[in-house]
């Protein structure tokens, strides 16, 4: 009586594009970002979330320092050093800077030769964004140190208004704590790559699923993220 | 598999591309330094930070998160709540405004 079903006319959808295809996600009664695969969709959801978290610690950070009555102590003289007799101001946050962006330019690379299945290549650099990442870490905690031995709290500081302590160390604290994540998370897709996990479909020890090369892309949205973070607390903390 | 194996495709992408944006952004960093290096003050200080902070995370965002090339309902849930957050500056710079006043007004101006 009925006629046996067809299968879905997958081969000949064309899904539109531009807002037609936006309003299809979104309508779909399927899963929106087609495509898109979980991972990726649950780590940009992720950032998107921490996005919010370092978000309200810049509120809070810009709202204590309008609102203070005495004067902010100037980041361009806090973070100076003298290199070789010289007097130079911002100059270690410059350089902090300048690890970060390249680390950001080795893990695209990686992600790039990951997909190519080019397992030296990708785990390499992974390695290398590893290494600028804990660069990066070890210059912060040289920071920290340096502004604790001058005598900054979270509650004072020699220079100026009170607040300015607790800014600092809960906004570097947080962005170098995710950093520090990021570098042992690298490290552990880095080793999965460099054994050729991805290519023996060999399962994770945690979750027992088979992994793919997407998760170094997956790895990169993260590490990108430390990077876009750093480009706001340089500009709203050290530049300000 | 073969979707997955569609997917890998699309972020194929020439390290050049990589490279340049590397050194867009190595470039746009020491400009954001020089500002403060040349101690600009003012009006055309912010502008150029906040110029110069624009680039360099549209760039990571756009090319080494690989945004520019996703489907634009993930552009849109993932671009849009951030741009609301502006909403919550607004009212935070007003609120943090009328505490100064109020500290201004009943505590004097401090030590």
């Amino acid at each position: 009586m009925s006629a046996p079903l067809k299968p879905p006319a997958a081969e000949t959808y064309q899904h539109p594009a531009g807002l037609a295809g936006f309003a299809a996600d979104w309508a779909s009664d399927q899963r929106a970002f087609k495509n898109v695969s979980w991972g990726k969709a649950m780590m940009w959801i992720f950032l998107l979330s921490d996005t919010f978290i370092f978000g309200c610690f810049l509120l809070a950070y810009m709202a204590a320092r309008m609102s203070t009555t005495v004067s902010w102590p100037n980041p361009s003289e806090v973070f100076a050093l003298e290199i070789a007799g010289t007097h130079m101001p911002l100059i270690l946050i410059a350089i902090m800077t300048f690890v970060l962006i390249s680390s950001s330019g080795t893990m695209a690379m990686a992600v790039n030769y990951g997909y190519r299945r080019d397992r030296r290549k990708t785990a390499a650099l992974m390695l290398v964004t590893a290494l600028f990442g804990a660069t990066f870490v070890g210059m912060q905690a040289f920071e920290w140190s340096k502004l604790i031995a001058e005598g900054v709290r979270p509650w004072g500081n020699p220079w100026g208004a009170a607040q300015f302590g607790s800014s600092f160390f809960m906004i570097t604290g947080f962005h170098g704590t995710h950093v520090t994540f990021g570098v042992i998370f690298l490290l552990i897709v880095a080793r999965k790559v460099w054994r050729g996990d991805f290519d023996t479909e060999r399962r994770g020890f945690f979750t027992s699923r088979k992994g793919r090369y997407e998760i170094v892309e997956i790895t990169g949205l993260y590490w990108h993220f430390v990077d876009l973070v750093w480009v706001f607390i340089f500009a709203f903390f050290y530049l300000w | 598999m073969a979707h997955a194996e569609a997917h890998a495709e699309q972020q194929q992408h020439p390290i050049k591309l990589y490279l340049l944006v590397w050194g867009l952004l190595f470039v746009l960093s020491a400009f954001s330094y020089l500002v403060d290096y040349f101690g600009l003050q003012g009006f055309l200080r912010w502008s150029l930070i906040l110029i110069f902070m624009m680039l360099k995370a549209g760039l990571i965002v756009a090319v080494f998160m690989h945004m520019a090339w996703e489907r634009l309902a993930l552009m849109y849930a993932i671009l849009l709540p951030p741009l609301l957050v502006l909403v919550f500056v607004t009212l935070m710079v007003s609120e943090s405004n009328y505490i100064l006043f109020t500290r201004l007004a009943f505590f004097g101006p401090g030590p």
